[in-house]
């Protein structure tokens, strides 16, 4: 178990998100960081798609009550264990009654904690995830708060007490790879130059839900209402206004305007790490090529899992099996 | 022409394809977007994680890791080439009960007054069509109806409610839908029913389909009293039947 002494600017439960409904209106959820969020499980050696933390800009104080294995990766929040500093992108051993708290955001805005086992909420329509506007799902449908006490599941798999590659969200200008369409056909020429040539802000009225941009308008040809249909995570929608917002985890399944291009998912962790203030370009490429990149960042991911394998052993001795785990005596 | 080619494949990024057949709302175009997503369904195509439909076009979203875009578009093209032959069964049709007008519809009399009938007239009207799903959507289990009669057409509020409970049936425009959640809108209220579209905690969380039909069906307090209560058991279950035709 662990306990929640401060529940920061906004940290839910989620994991890879609640697929299978959206034709009934439900959203998906998710972390919105994929990429980030897969590593930390990776790194405590849990089974893909446990559910871990996503803590938003302010990291939650965390007060473990039993021993545990834990890892954080994404945005730089200024992770501590016990007040001391400790790094990101690997596995630590920590004990009962040890905390975990985080200083100072340095770069990104959306860090991921995994524990070893997982935090073990009651799965909602096959998902931990939590939706904060269906109040389902996490823990009781909400963002964590002080006095919270969430359980960690089983330990499946065994940690890479390794270091994962870091990723680097400082820089102030980002590009984000987009493929066109689908309703790329609705917007002028100059509104389709305006899109990828212009540079975008991210504004204040960001949030799970969509990411917010301010520009150059992109102009349709006769509106941006569309008859209702699907909208993918990372689409672009562009309103009324012209000022794009990229569709993220919480948004709603199907939805009225014309959606311009839709982000890369091997760039979509870039997105899910803006802040308001940072900048963004946007630059098309072929779906055969997105496809490509997003094969080879999960053959890297996989990797981590790889090299966890590696210090797991399976020996037997006068006839009977025993796992074998080999990791650094602390 | 025949169907596949009066579908549209477009990219939606590099997870899905929306299949898009004419760009208008018209119960013959939803039905071409039901045949395809249940043809599509049944043939179990690896790597495509789930099958949105929506008033004209059906978004189909896959793992690119199990199925590459080119692959996947040849094969939801061989889908609608075939369309004319795949058995498609018919529409449910839900009988929604309903308690219409006091406190449950509390602008049926608004409605009545701008239609210029008696309330009698607006319940009979609103109770006696069955009205096709286009699609679900807005909050969860939502459903875009389609099919009322323009005799009971009504402005929504100037100002929206801020929480309108479950339950709620309302119109709006030439459109009559139903609030699966407490939410805020701007509908003009006519009734409410005990009968719960959307539980996130029953096996099958949403009961209503795209594709399928709504007829609401007139009760009074009492048996409004008697299915609410065989609802928060979880032991009711709305009338159905086939659609014909």
């Amino acid at each position: 178990m662990i306990r929640i002494i401060s529940g920061g600017m906004l940290t839910t439960v989620q994991d890879r998100g609640r697929f299978g409904h959206m034709k009934s209106g439900i959203t998906v959820s998710g972390a919105m960081d994929l990429r980030s969020y897969e590593t930390a499980n990776r790194l405590v050696g849990n089974a893909e798609g446990e559910a871990a933390l996503e803590a938003t800009l302010i990291g939650p104080v965390i007060e473990l009550c039993a021993d545990t294995v834990f890892a954080v990766a994404g945005a730089d929040l200024g992770l501590q264990l016990n007040g001391a500093p400790v790094s990101t992108y690997c596995a630590h051993s920590a004990k009962a009654g040890d905390r975990l708290s985080f200083a100072a955001r340095k770069s990104g805005c959306r860090a991921y904690i995994a524990f070893r086992g997982g935090i073990a909420v009651p799965p909602v329509m096959g998902s931990r995830s939590t939706d904060l506007k269906a109040g389902i799902g996490g823990h009781m449908g909400r963002k964590l708060q002080s006095g919270d006490v969430l359980p960690l599941g089983t330990a499946s798999g065994v940690p890479f007490y390794g270091i994962a590659e870091k990723e680097d969200f400082s820089a102030p200008v980002k590009t984000l790879r987009v493929v066109m369409g689908p309703q790329d056909d609705r917007f002028t020429d100059a509104g389709i130059g305006a899109f990828l040539q212009g540079e975008y802000a991210v504004t204040p009225q960001s949030d799970r839900m969509g990411i917010r941009l301010g520009g150059t308008a992109v102009e349709t040809k006769n509106g941006s209402d569309i008859i209702t249909d699907g909208i993918c995570m990372g689409a672009v929608q562009i309103p009324s206004d012209g000022q794009p917002i990229l569709m993220m985890a919480d948004r709603q399944p199907t939805g009225g305007y014309a959606k311009i291009a839709n982000v890369i998912s091997a760039d979509l962790p870039l997105a899910a790490q803006l802040i308001p203030g940072d900048r963004v370009r946007f630059q098309a490429v072929s779906v055969q090529e997105a496809q490509q990149l997003l094969l080879a960042q999960r053959e890297k991911l996989a990797n981590i899992r790889a090299q966890s394998a590696a210090s797991r052993y399976r020996v037997t001795v006068d006839g009977h099996v025993y796992d074998i785990e080999v990791r650094p005596v602390e | 022409m025949t169907k596949m080619e009066i579908a549209k494949l477009k990219v939606s990024g590099d997870s899905a394809i929306l299949v898009e057949f004419e760009n208008r709302i018209a119960p013959e175009i939803n039905r071409l977007v039901r045949s395809f997503t249940m043809a599509l369904a049944g043939k179990n195509i690896p790597g495509i994680v789930e099958i949105v439909p929506s008033y004209r076009a059906v978004t189909v979203h896959y793992d690119p890791s199990f199925i590459l875009f080119d692959a996947l578009r040849k094969a939801l093209k061989d889908v609608l080439a075939h369309l004319d032959e795949a058995e498609i069964p018919p529409a449910t049709v839900w009988e929604i009960p309903v308690l219409y007008g006091g406190e449950e519809g509390p602008d049926l009399s608004f409605v009545a007054h701008h239609s210029g009938r008696s309330e009698e007239d607006v319940i009979r009207i609103h109770s006696s069509a069955e009205y096709l799903v286009y699609m679900l959507g807005f909050t969860p289990g939502f459903p875009y109806l389609g099919g009322m009669d323009a005799a009971i057409a009504a402005p929504r509020l100037k100002a929206p409610r801020l929480k309108i409970p479950a339950g709620s049936v309302g119109i709006a425009g030439q459109q009559t839908g139903i609030y699966p959640i407490a939410s805020p809108g701007g509908w003009q209220l006519i009734g409410r029913t005990p009968v719960k579209l959307y539980d996130p905690m029953r096996a099958e969380p949403v009961l209503v389909q795209a594709g399928d039909y709504i007829k609401f069906t007139a009760v009074d307090a009492a048996e409004y009293a008697r299915i609410a209560a065989e609802a928060e058991k979880g032991s009711y279950r709305c009338r159905t039947w086939r659609k014909e035709g």
